[in-house]
């Protein structure tokens, strides 16, 4: 069996099995299985012979069209016929179907509104750093990655230390109220950059424990810009009062 | 009463962000909310009824003056760029992200069927998207959200606006 194949750009496996029960005119509620795997397969054929970038998703769902192909092909028992959740193999992937085919009319009739700096355009701003910088996606980070940022300054000092002499006396509550000063006047802190201010082993640990006092107090947030990146620690008032 | 009009569309002019009704209140003091909305409804229907270039658009919770969609290749002109458009990858990615807030990566992915780390990036740097934070099932996941500037650039007065997803909702249990 031959047949002509329109070569579209597909956002990627789904699209294309929605491409190819709408040029076959199937019903999406019953797919016949032996049809769409073969046409299916056809095409992933085809890209590959074009030297598309294959991604792997489009042979997950081959994959899953063999199997459900497969499965359609067991004879059904008796007593499976009254289990509901069992009725249709392909309940799964028209499920998925749809709801992949609705989110792509959105996109189209989101693409359909009038845009702006492509249908109208406003007055153009003097560009604002400051307002660039609030809109940073900023995550708050967990505590399991302050321990690894911990850990990371902790064991470099490891190396640099070799001798530890109690010399200074510092409190917990003391080490709470600088960092507390350094904050009112910096906005915010690096986190690596406040463990780097004490140079004993001691020094670290109560910044560290300083640090988890006052998120636990809710005074301060820990928050990272991208995953890996250096945390940032702020107070946690809302900064709307600067200007 | 056209003192006050006329006070209202220089505001909305010279605003930087559409300009909403709460600071329009603020700004004129002892004015109802519904003598504000009547005047920016009114200023709406002039740009509307005139021949002119623009049109006050209300848009991410505010009110904005707009150039009329006819004369955007005059305006393409004279600003030179042309403005990169969102690929249709982009625009169902940000689709899911708009109507499944909050939402994971692998939430989006499992309804594309396709790995989106490349367009989330994309809308991320066009500040249409960001991170809204973690969800809270093991690993953590990072959760995406719309911003307001999609508001603005999508027109639409906020997220309720968007058009309704009949086959999808009927789906959700």
């Amino acid at each position: 069996m031959s047949y002509e194949v329109k070569l579209d750009i597909f956002e990627g496996p789904l699209d294309l099995l929605l491409y190819l029960i709408r040029k076959n005119e199937l019903d999406i509620y019953n797919i016949p299985m032996a049809l769409i795997t073969e046409q299916y397969l056809a095409h992933l054929e085809l890209m590959k012979a074009l030297n598309l970038d294959l991604a792997g998703e489009y042979l997950v769902l081959a994959a899953t069209l063999v199997h459900i192909k497969s499965k359609m092909l067991l004879p059904v028992e008796e007593g499976e016929k009254e289990g509901e959740d069992e009725a249709d193999p392909r309940a799964e992937l028209v499920r998925q179907l749809l709801e992949y085919q609705a989110f792509k009319e959105v996109a189209l009739s989101l693409d359909k509104r009038k845009l702006l700096d492509r249908d109208v355009f406003k007055r153009i701003q003097p560009a604002d750093e400051t307002a660039d910088e609030e809109e940073e996606p900023m995550v708050e980070v967990t505590l399991f990655e302050l321990i690894e940022a911990f850990k990371q300054v902790a064991e470099r000092m490891d190396k640099e230390e070799l001798l530890e002499i109690d010399t200074e006396r510092i409190s917990l509550s003391d080490r709470i109220n600088e960092i507390l000063e350094d904050l009112a006047r910096e906005k915010s802190l690096s986190f690596t950059d406040l463990l780097k201010t004490s140079h004993t082993r001691k020094g670290i640990i109560y910044t560290l424990l300083a640090i988890l006092e006052l998120m636990k107090m809710r005074v301060v947030r820990a928050f990272q810009a991208d995953p890996f990146g250096p945390i940032r620690i702020f107070p946690a008032v809302e900064e709307s009062t600067d200007g | 009463m056209d003192d006050v009009r006329a006070i209202v569309e220089a505001l909305v002019f010279a605003s930087d962000a559409p300009l909403s009704v709460e600071r329009l209140k603020d700004i004129l003091g002892d004015m109802e909310r519904k003598a504000i909305l009547e005047i920016l409804q009114d200023i709406e229907l002039e740009y509307r009824q005139r021949s002119g270039g623009l049109c006050l658009m209300e848009v991410a919770g505010g009110y904005q003056f707009r150039t009329k969609t006819e004369y955007a290749p005059w305006i393409k002109k004279l600003r030179g760029i042309r403005p990169v458009p969102l690929s249709p990858a982009a625009m169902e990615t940000l689709s899911v992200v708009a109507y499944r807030q909050p939402v994971t990566r692998q939430e989006i992915e499992k309804i594309r069927g396709v790995d989106v780390s490349g367009s989330l990036k994309g809308l991320l740097e066009k500040k249409l998207i960001r991170i809204v934070g973690r969800k809270n099932v093991p690993g953590k996941p990072i959760m995406y959200g719309t911003t307001k500037r999609f508001l603005e650039v999508f027109d639409l007065k906020d997220l309720s606006e968007l058009p309704t997803m009949r086959e999808i909702t009927e789906m959700e249990e």
